[in-house]
């Protein structure tokens, strides 16, 4: 109790906190920043608390995708041969990328309703909460890219190397995207409580407008590129971080078939400096979604009392 | 002294639904949200309070006092307005709001240090520190969810008074725990106030304001209607108030005033001992029957004696009355005490009027003993 004076008067010397009806976008930011010890204990805690008592803990969080793989695997290089050598590489590359993007997004559609308890007594920024399930999925997703790698050094199958040093900008971009996405939906699912389960629909049908049990450019470029549809395809953000992903785990963008012997286009064939231009330009525009985000949280959040 | 909270034109609106529209369905079937109310619980509330001030804030229900804390704390947004802290701040609102059920007590004190703001380091000096003031060491390995609630309870109380906040903001929680824990609590706050720390406290049990508040700020339908000294806001929250002459007030209750207290003997000196006779002029606007209420306080706002006539309550007619009350043996020593007189409903209790400080009476006592009240204290050796 010694240093109790000292930190009081280092506490008065701290600068002054406002509260008030629509704090600026910079005082939101850097609140969010003040309290990002609370996300890693929120982020911990969710974790804990979701393996707890179990024996495998997080390891269980390796089987589900792992399943899914198995299941893929056997469906399309066993049963509806397609002809892609080592298709399960590509898959996962582009399963890692969406699971942290689907779960994420779903994980904190329901988390400012489902702790209500928690936002109508403590004070802390809001979006914390949504973030804190977003950084679950973060790091869930670097344990199935670490069963990634383990797998590849298994089979032998090398990276393009090149291309992984882009994966950081294509996480970037991917964590913001669905940081973005999640935290308007936490907010919206307080007004509009069937947004939670249209979120559901939302990402299933967007689950299948991404190049992750497909390859993009095998089946369905020369259509979309015949109808001018190409462009109306790449509005979808997750894609090209997808193709990013495969193109740097998977790392041939033209391989042999194995049914027919004739050489296979799996991926786009765009340079690395293509590559890094278009995972650059989305971390800025999905950066600037996640600011946006926040703003529109912070309009949605002033009325979250009433609707709890 | 310099200001460490200042509330500047807080106003807090909530939209009240009659018919909720939740769903899709609903908002499509039903644009324009149907049947929504605003509600103003804070009307333009202005106050600052300075480095090392204790202030209860005193409001019957409904009165906005606990949506006033909460905006202090920013768990609300005000509608309109803003407040400045300076400094960290830890609310005992909701004690235990945070804890997560299935983690340990252990992890319970780090994630709720991080949700008032504090460091991991800091709760890792303080652990200790917590874990005895809370005296669950014994089970703070355990999960929360096999807490009793009184456990529950002190461990999140520990946390908040021990991570040594620079403002403390404390809604009603007091009545924790066993007595004793309570008497922990309340030497903690004095503690806190002896350190020069800030204090805001909302209650309304006007004894525990009286006994650690410096001043005292009274909401009535979300305006301030005082601000400044204990007794004085004390008189206004039981006169004003609680005397169903409140702004804005629907309550169709009888209001009953003190209008005076006089003594027939002329004068209100009184020999310890001796017989005080105090006559009440009472006014009320309809006929009613009430008991009548005689507080004796100290000056230095100990309560010394509180009584009513519960056996004889008073029957008012509509206009005066004039009641008689007989004070015999009075056993105080000597000093000036102050009289509170009131009328309260005998069923439930409600007050009907009430007159604070309403005559002081000056006792007379030659005796040797000190104190308030003569105690004989027969000393015999065998």
């Amino acid at each position: 109790m010694d240093d109790a004076p000292a930190t009081r008067r280092s506490g008065l010397a701290a600068p002054v906190r406002v509260v008030s009806a629509r704090p600026s976008l910079g005082a939101r930011l850097r609140n969010l920043a003040d309290r990002r010890e609370l996300l890693t204990g929120l982020i911990t805690s969710d974790i804990r608390i979701k393996y707890k008592g179990s024996a495998l803990g997080i390891f269980w969080s390796m089987l589900s995708p792992a399943l899914t793989l198995a299941t893929y695997y056997l469906v399309f290089s066993i049963f509806l041969k397609n002809g892609i050598p080592d298709f399960v590489v590509y898959l996962f590359a582009g399963l890692v990328v969406w699971n942290l993007f689907q779960g994420g997004v779903s994980a904190s559609t329901g988390v400012i309703v489902d702790r209500a308890g928690l936002v109508k007594k403590v004070s802390f920024p809001r979006e914390i909460l949504a973030l804190s399930n977003i950084g679950a999925a973060v790091i869930y997703f670097l344990i199935q890219v670490g069963v990634l790698a383990v797998f590849l050094l298994i089979i032998g199958h090398a990276p393009a190397w090149g291309f992984v040093a882009v994966l950081p900008l294509a996480f970037l971009a991917l964590y913001f995207l669905t940081a973005a996405i999640g935290i308007v939906m936490s907010a919206i699912t307080v007004y509009l409580r069937d947004v939670r389960h249209l979120m559901d629909v939302v990402l299933q049908l967007w689950f299948w407008l991404s190049p992750v049990v497909y390859s993009y450019e095998n089946s369905i470029a020369a259509p979309l590129r015949r109808h001018g549809l190409t462009a109306l395809y790449f509005l979808n953000p997750v894609t090209p971080i997808i193709i990013t992903f495969q193109r740097a785990f998977y790392a041939a963008p033209v391989v042999r078939s194995t049914t027919t012997g004739l050489p296979l286009h799996v991926l786009p064939s765009w340079s690395l400096g293509e590559f890094v231009v278009i995972n650059a330009g989305l971390v800025v525009g999905s950066f600037v979604l996640f600011l946006l985000a926040l703003v529109v949280f912070g309009r949605l959040e002033g009325n979250f009392e009433s609707e709890l | 002294m310099s200001e460490v909270i200042e509330v500047d034109g807080v106003s807090k609106r909530f939209k009240i639904h009659h018919e909720r529209h939740n769903s899709l369905k609903e908002r499509i079937l039903h644009p324009g949200a149907g049947n929504t109310e605003l509600f103003d619980a804070l009307r333009d509330v202005s106050f600052s309070v300075g480095e090392g001030e204790t202030v209860g804030i005193l409001g019957h229900n409904g009165s906005g006092k606990s949506t006033l804390l909460k905006c202090v704390c920013g768990v609300l947004q005000p509608s309109e307005g803003q407040i400045r802290l300076r400094g960290s701040l830890a609310a005992l609102l909701e004690l235990g709001a945070g804890f997560q059920h299935e983690l340990s007590g252990r992890d319970n004190v780090y994630l709720y240090g991080s949700m008032l703001g504090f460091s991991r380091k800091r709760v890792d000096q303080i652990f200790d520190d917590i874990v005895d003031f809370s005296e669950l060491a014994h089970f703070i390995d355990t999960p929360v969810k096999f807490y009793s609630s009184g456990m529950y309870v002190r461990l999140a109380f520990a946390v908040a008074v021990n991570v040594d906040p620079d403002i403390l903001v404390v809604d009603e929680v007091l009545a924790v725990g066993d007595e004793r824990f309570q008497a922990k609590c309340i030497d903690r706050i004095r503690t806190f106030q002896r350190e020069g720390r800030t204090i805001l406290l909302v209650t309304h049990q006007a004894d525990t304001v009286k006994a650690i508040c410096d001043r005292a700020i009274v909401l009535d339908h979300g305006l301030k209607v005082a601000d400044g000294e204990v007794g004085e806001g004390l008189r206004i929250f039981r006169e004003h108030l609680l005397g169903g002459a409140a702004p804005g007030s629907t309550s169709s209750a009888p209001a009953v005033r003190v209008e005076a207290v006089s003594a027939p003997s002329g004068s209100f000196e009184v020999r310890h001992g001796g017989q005080l006779n105090l006559e009440v002029d009472l006014v009320s606007d309809q006929a009613v029957s009430g008991n009548l209420v005689i507080e004796i306080y100290t000056r230095s706002g100990l309560l010394v004696s509180r009584n009513d006539s519960q056996a004889a309550p008073v029957d008012l007619t509509p206009g005066a009355t004039r009641v008689t009350v007989g004070l015999s043996d009075v056993p105080l020593l000597d000093g000036v005490y102050d009289v509170n007189v009131g009328v309260v409903d005998p069923q439930g209790g409600t007050v009907l009027g009430w007159r604070e400080k309403a005559a002081a009476i000056q006792v007379i006592y030659d005796g040797r003993a000190g104190g308030v009240v003569a105690l004989d204290a027969a000393v015999t050796q065998w």
